[in-house]
This record gives C-alpha cells, sequence and structure tokens, in this order.
C-alpha cells in the first residue's frame, strides 16, 4: 500500500495544464502552490502493481518537466 | 493503542504532504500552498513530540520527534530552533528511519575461529577489558587506541578521553573529525589562539554578500542555504560560488566562478593584494588588533610514515607583507587559477567595499586541502584586513559536517594534543584535567602520540596492537584506503567496532558491539555556531544495544577504574556534563547548565550570567572581553589576532601524461557521509542507489562515454569501474572528475592520496592524478 509525494515542476507556461492533467489521474493529488511554479503530487495506491500503472501515467504526461520524488511510505495493514 | 488503517494512512499521508512541502520549501524559499491544504496537516494525531538537534549533519537543525508507542514515527522542523525555524532537509526529515533498518546490530558479536558469533554484552565487554589489559602488560600503554567522531555525543566523547588520556595514561585519542575539520582548528587556533567561529548563523540574516569557498551548501548544508536564499527574496543580497565544480549551489547562485584545484590560495592572496592596493585596509583595526606573521614554507606532505612539523612563526612587517602579496597581482593569479583577473577583482571589490557586510563559508574544500591551515588563515586575513569580522554579518564561517564534531572533538577534545581545556603538553592545562578527573597528573602523557592517518599507519607497523572504533566507518573513509584496511588484518591486531548497523569496518573487526542510536539514549551535540543541544532518551534501543557512553564505562570499571567511573545508570549523563562543565568554567567558554539545555533549542557558549554569546571577540557582545578596546581577541596573550603571509605551493600529486585528471571527491544530498544509515533509509537510497563518477560533458563526447556507460578511474594506488555521470546534478571542469564516496560497494578512498596539511594532519580528499578511461 505505497503512499509517495513528489515534486512536480512543470514546463514553461504549463502550470495549469499540469494541475488538470494530475487532477484527472486516479488516486493522485495534487496540491499546487501558489506563487511558484511547482506542485505536490501524492500518490495513494493499493498496491506495487497500481503504483507502476499510475508511475508510467505520470511519466506519460507532456506539461511535466520533471518529477522528484520526496518520500515513501509502504504501510502495512495492522490489525 | 489501537489505530485504524484508515487513520493510520490518513495520517501518513498527511505526513508525505507535509514533507513534500517542506522540500520545496528549501527549492522555492517562500513558497506557500493552498491555506486549506496546509489546515488539513497533522496537528499531533496521537504523537507525543519531543526535542533534539538532528542525527546528521553540524548545521545542528532543531527537530521535534513523534513519539508512537514507544517508536519514533515522524520528523518536523522546531519552529522554536533559531537555527533552521522549522525547517528540515530530506535527510533530517527521514532520520527517524535509520533507527528502523531491517539489519540493526542488537547483540554483541564476537569472531571465533573466522565466524561471528553471537555474545552477551557482559561477555564481550569482559573479553574487550581483559584484551586491553593484557595488550597494555605486553606491549606498553601506547599500544591500545580509541578512535571516535564528531558523531560520538559529548558524553561519550569525554568518557573516552578520561578513560584513555587520564586513566590509561595513552594519548591515542583520535576521532574522524581530524578527516574533516582539523584545518579549522588550526587555522582558528594559528589566526585567533581559540577555536570555532567567532559569529553565528544569525549573521545570515545581516550579510550583504555570500562567499562560498568550496562548498556546495545546497547539497551539503540545505537549511542554511535555503535561508540565505530566502535572504535573497527579502533584501536582495549576493551569493557568489566560489568552485572548482559546478553544482546546484553554483546553479543558484548569483554568480558562479570555477578555479583550478589548489589554486584558491593564490586567488586569496590576490583578493589580499587588491584590498591593500585600492586602499580598502581597515588601518585602525589592523593596527589596533592585528599582528603579521610568516611561517615555514614547504613543508612536505607527510606521504612518508612518522612526518614531523613544527612551524617556526615569525613576525613581520606591513610593507614585508605588501612586498609579498607583490607576485598575487590579479594578473599574476589568472595565469595560474584559470580565473580571469576581472572576477578576482570583482570578488576583492565585495570584501573592499565598506558599505557591504560579507560572510564566507566554507567546509571541505578548503578544510581538506595539503594547505588546509594555511586557506584557513587566508580567508581569515581577507577579514582582518577590511576589519570585517565579529560583528553581525561581517563573518568568516566554517561550517562543519557532523552533529558533533564541534561539541565532542573540539570542545571535549578527542584529538591526540587536546585535553577538554587546552592541551597535553601544557602543564596547567594537565594538572586541571588531572583535577577533574580524580587521578594522578603524572597519569596524562605530556606528548602527543598519533594523529589519525598515523595512528593507522601506526597499527599497520605493530606499533598499535588494539582499537577500538566508535561511530564511525574508517573503512570507507581513510585515504588510500587499501594499505589501512589490510592493516587491520594483520596478526596480532585486535579490532573492537561499536556501531549501529553492519559496514565494511564492522567487517574487520574482533568484537562488534550494538550500539543505542541518538534519541534511543540520552546526550548532547554541539554545533557549528558553538551551540550545544541536549536530547533525552526517547524509545528504547532494539536488542542488547548499549551507548557508547556506558560501553566505555562498563570496560573502565572492569579495568579497575570504578573510582573515576563512579555515575549511576539512570544518571550517568547528567553526572558526565556537570563534571565536563567544570572544565570549561570561565566567561571565555562557560557551558550552559544542563536544565537551561534541556528547556530550549540550546544555548552557545560562551554561556555567561544566563545568556549566550552570538558574536565572540566583540565587547559590545562578548563579556569575556577585557581589553576596553571594542574588539579584544583573547586567545592571543597580546589580544591580537595575526594576518598570516601564506603563500601558494602546488599540490603533492598533480596531474601528468599517465595520470592526466584531477580526482575529487565528496558527498551528495541524499546520503550523510558513508551512507551506513541513509541507505537504509528507502526513499534516500532510491533516489541516490549507487556511487557515479561525474565528466565533463566534453571529456565525457571526446571518450564516447554517456551517462551510465562504464568508466575506468586508474591512480597510483588502484583502479575502479564506476558508471559514469554526465550533465546529471553536477559538471566537473574539463579534465577533473569528481566521485562521491557514499558508497562502500564502490570504495573510491581505494584510490585516493593519504598526504594532509602539515600542520592540521587533516587528508586532501580533493585532490589527486587519475586516469579516466570508457571501460
Amino acid at each position: 500500500m505505497p503512499i509517495k509525494s513528489y515534486l512536480a515542476h512543470p514546463h514553461n507556461g504549463q502550470k495549469e495544464t499540469l494541475i488538470q492533467e494530475l487532477s484527472a489521474l486516479k488516486n493522485c493529488e495534487v496540491i499546487p502552490a501558489e506563487n511558484k511554479e511547482v506542485l505536490i503530487v501524492v500518490t495513494d495506491t493499493d498496491s506495487k502493481a497500481e503504483e507502476d500503472i499510475i508511475k508510467e501515467q505520470l511519466e506519460a504526461i507532456t506539461s511535466l518537466k520533471l518529477l522528484a520524488m520526496v518520500s515513501g511510505f509502504n504501510t502495512p495493514i495492522k490489525n | 493503542m489501537y489505530t485504524s488503517v484508515t487513520n493510520r494512512r490518513s495520517f501518513i499521508k498527511k505526513m508525505a504532504i507535509m514533507s513534500a512541502m517542506t522540500a520545496a520549501a528549501t527549492m522555492f524559499p517562500g513558497v506557500m500552498f493552498a491555506s486549506e491544504q496546509e489546515q488539513k496537516l497533522p496537528k499531533g494525531g496521537n504523537l507525543d513530540w519531543k526535542k533534539a538537534p538532528c542525527r546528521f549533519c553540524g548545521v545542528g537543525c532543531g527537530v521535534l520527534v513523534g513519539i508512537e508507542e514507544g517508536k519514533a514515527v515522524a520528523v518536523k522542523g522546531d519552529p522554536k530552533s533559531s537555527v533552521n525555524k522549522g525547517l528540515c532537509c530530506v535527510k533530517g526529515y527521514h532520520s527517524v528511519m535509520a533507527m528502523y533498518g531491517k539489519d540493526r546490530l542488537t547483540k554483541a558479536l564476537v569472531k571465533k575461529n573466522g565466524k561471528y558469533v553471537e555474545t552477551s554484552m557482559k561477555e564481550a565487554l569482559d573479553l574487550i577489558a581483559s584484551k586491553m589489559k593484557e595488550t597494555i602488560k605486553d606491549h606498553g600503554k601506547d599500544s591500545v587506541s580509541i578512535y571516535g567522531s564528531g558523531q560520538w555525543t559529548i558524553p561519550d566523547g569525554y568518557v573516552a578521553s578520561k578513560l584513555f588520556k587520564g586513566c590509561i595514561g595513552t594519548n591515542n585519542v583520535e576521532a574522524n573529525a581530524r578527516l574533516c575539520m582539523a584545518s579549522a582548528v588550526t587555522g582558528f587556533l594559528t589566526s585567533f589562539g581559540i577555536d570555532e567561529p567567532m559569529g553565528c548563523y544569525e549573521d545570515i540574516d545581516h550579510a550583504d554578500v555570500f562567499v562560498l569557498w568550496g562548498n556546495n551548501m545546497a547539497e551539503m548544508h540545505p537549511v542554511l542555504f535555503s535561508r540565505m536564499l530566502d535572504q535573497r527574496l527579502k533584501r536582495g543580497v549576493k551569493i557568489i560560488d566560489f568552485a572548482t565544480r559546478t553544482t546546484r549551489t553554483s546553479m543558484a547562485a548569483d554568480k558562479s566562478i570555477l578555479f583550478l584545484p589548489q589554486t584558491d590560495l593564490a586567488v586569496a592572496n590576490a583578493i589580499c593584494y587588491e584590498i591593500i592596493k585600492n586602499g580598502w585596509v581597515n588601518k585602525s583595526f589592523v593596527e589596533k588588533h592585528c599582528n603579521i606573521k610568516k611561517g615555514i614554507t614547504n613543508m612536505g606532505y607527510g606521504l612518508e610514515d612518522k612526518y614531523k612539523f613544527t612551524d617556526k612563526p615569525e613576525e613581520i612587517s606591513f610593507e614585508q607583507y605588501k612586498e609579498f602579496l607583490e607576485d598575487y597581482s590579479p594578473e599574476k593569479v589568472e595565469k595560474i587559477s584559470g580565473i580571469s583577473a576581472k572576477d578576482i577583482k570583482y570578488m576583492a571589490s565585495y570584501y573592499g567595499d565598506p558599505n557591504k557586510k560579507i560572510m564566507s563559508l566554507w567546509c571541505m574544500g578548503p578544510n581538506q586541502h595539503t594547505r588546509g591551515t594555511w586557506i584557513n588563515n587566508l580567508i581569515y586575513n581577507i577579514h582582518l584586513l577590511t576589519g570585517k569580522i565579529s560583528t553581525p554579518g561581517n563573518s568568516p564561517f566554517s561550517l562543519t559536517g557532523q552533529p558533533s564534531a564541534c561539541g565532542t572533538v573540539r570542545e571535549v577534545g578527542t584529538l591526540t594534543h587536546k585535553l577538554p581545556h587546552g592541551v597535553v603538553m601544557n602543564k596547567k592545562h594537565r594538572e586541571l584535567a588531572a583535577k577533574i578527573w580524580d587521578v594522578p597528573v603524572e597519569n596524562i602523557d605530556p606528548k602527543p602520540t598519533y594523529h589519525t592517518v598515523e595512528m593507522f599507519r601506526a597499527l599497520d607497523r605493530g606499533d598499535i596492537k588494539f582499537m577500538w572504533i566508535q561511530v564511525t566507518n574508517p573503512m570507507v573513509t581513510m585515504p588510500k584506503l587499501k594499505r589501512y584496511r589490510d592493516a587491520t588484518k594483520k596478526e596480532g591486531r585486535f579490532i573492537v567496532v561499536s556501531d549501529i548497523y553492519p559496514t565494511p569496518t564492522t567487517d574487520i573487526a574482533d568484537v562488534i558491539l550494538p550500539s543505542a542510536m541518538w534519541v534511543e539514549r540520552e546526550g548532547m551535540y554541539g554545533n557549528s555556531e558553538r551551540r550545544t543541544q541536549y536530547f533525552e532518551q526517547m524509545v528504547n534501543p532494539p536488542g542488547e544495544a548499549m551507548s557508547d557512553t556506558w560501553q566505555l564505562i562498563e570496560v573502565a570499571k572492569r579495568m579497575g577504574f570504578e573510582k573515576q567511573f563512579y555515575y549511576k545508570e539512570e544518571t550517568h549523563i547528567e553526572e558526565i556534563y556537570n563534571e565536563y562543565r567544570r572544565h570549561h568554567e570561565g566567561k571565555k567558554h562557560a557551558m550552559a547548565p544542563l536544565e537551561v539545555l534541556k528547556s530550549q533549542p540550546g544555548a552557545q557558549w560562551p554561556y555567561v550570567d544566563g545568556k549566550s554569546t552570538q558574536w565572540r571577540f566583540n565587547a559590545k557582545y562578548d563579556p569575556a572581553c577585557s581589553n576596553g578596546e571594542e574588539f579584544h581577541f583573547y586567545g592571543k596573550k597580546d589580544g591580537k589576532a595575526i594576518i598570516w603571509q601564506r603563500p601558494y605551493e602546488p599540490a603533492p600529486e598533480e596531474p601528468d601524461t599517465e595520470y592526466p585528471y584531477w580526482l575529487c571527491t565528496g558527498r551528495v544530498i541524499e546520503h550523510w557521509h558513508t551512507g551506513s544509515m541513509t541507505r537504509r533509509i528507502p526513499v534516500l537510497h532510491k533516489a541516490m542507489p549507487h556511487g557515479y563518477v561525474e565528466l565533463n560533458p566534453n571529456d565525457a563526447k571526446r571518450m564516447q562515454i554517456k551517462t551510465g556507460d562504464n568508466v575506468r578511474l586508474t591512480t597510483r594506488r588502484g583502479e575502479m569501474i564506476l558508471p559514469a555521470a554526465v550533465n546529471e546534478r553536477g559538471v566537473p571542469a574539463p579534465m577533473q572528475v569528481f566521485v562521491p564516496f557514499f558508497d562502500e560497494n564502490m570504495l573510491i578512498n581505494d584510490l585516493t592520496l593519504d598526504a594532509f596539511c602539515p600542520i592540521s594532519k587533516q587528508p586532501d580528499y580533493k585532490k589527486c592524478a587519475v586516469k579516466a578511461e570508457k571501460a
């Protein structure tokens, strides 16, 4: 059950497009900076397979210049 | 206490968001996120937040550690800390994860017939004590040694020094800080007669210009760098990166100036030349507060065993000094340094401008240098000539890389020549230490023995038979490593290693002791700005892991020193700290009481009349000033600082036709030093999984090397193959390569040279000759 956070840097002038494209993805939360060209992206998936799929989807976004992972947490189910 | 999976996931998600916000704040000072998102951040939940200094670098950020059900689960920057004001870097943020790697050492291991066998701590400590006694009986007191680090807490280093110097009577006490800031120490001692920076981090809020001397602060001191970037946004300050390689710091700086390795000596002299030539000298300051001296030149580089050097300072006049600088006009220095005369004048003009406050910051560049003491002196010269020192914003500032390089190694004095107060060579200092330690003064040997490189050479020769290594990884960090690795394997050597994880150093141990890490025990660290910070024990260490302090006390008692090691287990840290404070009584170095350290994010020594001292040697701020003047450099008997005449001299091994490149080694932001902790933090390991060699793009193109291709590096010490990095994070200048040292599977120090500064005995990891070719 991985939870990962990233800093996403848009190409020049494409911050709004990037926000829209990221927001359209399932399991993906977007928090844009109000005053800088950077976004926080948090992915919350149930399996490694889902995680791989979302990673591929992220990498395919053309308005995305750079995606830098900040933290990754793998949370086991706690009974 | 039960925590639902939903709540737990929600909490962790919020932590992930907070990590990202912190990272963004480091890269984009002033960045703002939507307030509704910030409101969703965890306000503590079921966590108990406790304050501590960060475990990693020497900046000493204040952090709050979140404890839940006996486990440290989260970290956030302490907003009350004046060091980081709530910020953390990526390492600090993940620091608690370093405590929970799967392969933590939890049991003592003793090598029997070539295999490690689990044993009880009691049995292992018995064995260590008996082995030490037997070695001393058979080979004398100087056959045993201890090698610690700038990650030792203050109590760790204190009891190590007391046991070895005071009780056993050997000065075979060294620490890895010899490898990272010994030149800073000798720089301070030769220029000011007393160690550690006169200023503090608050200088960043006052300075107009920052000159970074070979200091990749964006990666190595990111929180302080972020504070500088913040000041640029608020006040338009200028940042000049003066380095041998283009880094993230260069990219963020207002100006990047690249110099050829070793020629910083010439450039610093050229800046002084310009200051004098243009009439920018603060004459009244120099006349009142400075002497000018020269020392011995052509000292050699310590490449031979048992190398000795003692400087012979000689007073010179200002005119003689001015004449010496004639060889360092910008036009002359341009020819050897690779920097244009225009750029030298540009730097000099900021130092010379009476209306600009200026900070010089440095760390490993000037310190890991075969003329490390000299380049430290030369940076001070610039500040002394202009009188830009010891006032808010005017500050020559040497940074450190370990959490207690200052607090433990420099202040407790865990180096062969040092005592907690003063040096072993001084009778009065020995008498004070002996009195506090309750040992006969004759126990303390007046002669220093081995500095770090020579200590390992002595192990190789057989002069040292027993070595106890605590909280450091010399089998990754020693230069010319193969010689010293082979030394440890020789017949008749006995090595004890105390650590938290298996490392290449535990691989060579006869006994491995599991140590308690950071907030698994109680202790104090001292950071780069003379700030002592306390942390309580917050969680239990795993298995039988024990603090390094208590390991030493147990062995000391077994060796018959119960009287000196009288401490009670429940209160030993407090007892040790109170005893230690007695060594530093007086206005020049008084330490804050423990209750003060417990109540706030640290205090800066000298701590006098309930107040920290932010700027030393300035009568307005420093109660130890007593000469009736504005400034008092009281480390020297006459109260004056020294401007040193130090020439440019070449490095011991420069590129030639056989080995045509310079090899520089260093660190990366994700990993702390040898990576033994940060490589066990999945997110950091994934972000930077292995070592590499950075090449200049033109050199790479000529050799048809792309990122990821294998490159063979060969020096006179050995060869190794690493993947190439071209136009990645850092870009070396033409005919130079850079390799980080964090990867224990790519031991770059097998290739480095064990030359050192003759005064500080600190090795130079930044310069040797290497051949690079496509493998």
